[in-house]
């Protein structure tokens, strides 16, 4: 990947962060996050990670942006207006920030293995085809490899469900009691009613 | 020439700024956001960590089922979280952070 285009997106998702985090508009909050998302989706592309990238994009820049979008509207929240100040949250916030990210330079920095880029660390696509084990049984995986393709989410779907298939039942699990939870929530108590 | 480094530093700076966000900010729908991008900058380690730690010269995909669990479980919690918020804002009829004190004592 260009160098520049790693930066041009950096910046993209480093930029539209820090506007949510300064922005006093809940609703350009949200779509800065949105556009954050994107950016970020764009790295996770830069990794040869195709199908984390676009989960991320359906997920967080299109179902939970429209849900937050979706609450500031149904809640009808103004922009906080002439709203004073208070300095002792913002200097603590700023200063953890600036420890926490001078102490990851300082640990990149001196690590070996932060130095390992797409040229000294290549994807070996037709030389794997014969070592993925079990995922050999798949013919279009193979396939794919042979041909110099990379079949991410094929891979990323025999992982799931050849080592972790009851982790996969025990998250749709998580997501059903959270949909439970979720009307539970939002029902209004008839007897509290005035 | 971009390294595994960059992208670890691209993302401690998306958590840093997530976390000053936590911080600063009064308003529980911004701090709900800034919680968003933390969870998404700790992908965007993993991924990296992912691609550069190659398995017989693909990447290593038990860490992209970890981004993948780590999605899902921030959906469901984004859902939970803002039915609470709903719910806060019907009684409080406000969505700053110090409207809610009730545990103070």
């Amino acid at each position: 990947m260009p160098p520049l285009l790693f930066y041009l997106l950096a910046l993209i998702t480093l930029g539209f962060g820090f506007m949510v985090v300064t922005g006093r508009n809940p609703v350009s909050c949200a779509l800065s996050l949105a556009a954050c998302f994107v950016g970020l989706a764009a790295l996770f592309l830069s990794l040869d990670a195709y199908f984390i990238g676009v989960i991320q994009i359906l997920v967080y820049a299109g179902a939970v942006m429209v849900l937050f979008l979706f609450i500031i509207m149904l809640l009808d929240i103004k922009a906080e207006e002439g709203r004073k100040l208070s300095f002792a949250p913002i200097i603590s916030g700023v200063l953890v920030a600036v420890l926490l990210v001078m102490q990851i330079i300082t640990v990149v920095s001196s690590s070996a293995i932060a130095n390992k880029s797409s040229t000294n660390t290549p994807l070996a696509l037709t030389e794997s085809a014969g070592k993925i084990g079990r995922a050999a049984a798949l013919p279009t995986i193979t396939n794919d490899l042979k041909e110099g393709t990379l079949p991410d989410a094929k891979l990323i779907g025999f992982t799931l469900f050849d080592q972790y298939g009851f982790h996969l039942q025990v998250v749709g699990l998580l997501l059903l009691v959270g949909t439970i939870g979720v009307v539970v929530l939002s029902k209004r108590e008839r007897s509290s009613a005035p | 020439m971009i390294t595994l480094g960059h992208y670890l530093v691209v993302s401690g700076m998306l958590f840093a700024l997530g976390l000053a966000g936590v911080i600063a900010r009064r308003n529980i729908i911004i701090v709900y956001m800034c919680l968003e991008m933390m969870l998404s900058a700790a992908n965007l380690a993993l991924v990296g960590f992912s691609r550069y730690h190659l398995v017989n010269g693909l990447p290593d995909y038990t860490a992209q089922s970890l981004v993948f669990f780590t999605i899902t479980v921030a959906a469901a919690e984004v859902a939970v979280g803002l039915a609470i918020i709903v719910a806060l804002f019907r009684t409080k009829q406000s969505v700053d952070v110090e409207s809610v004190t009730k545990l103070q004592g």
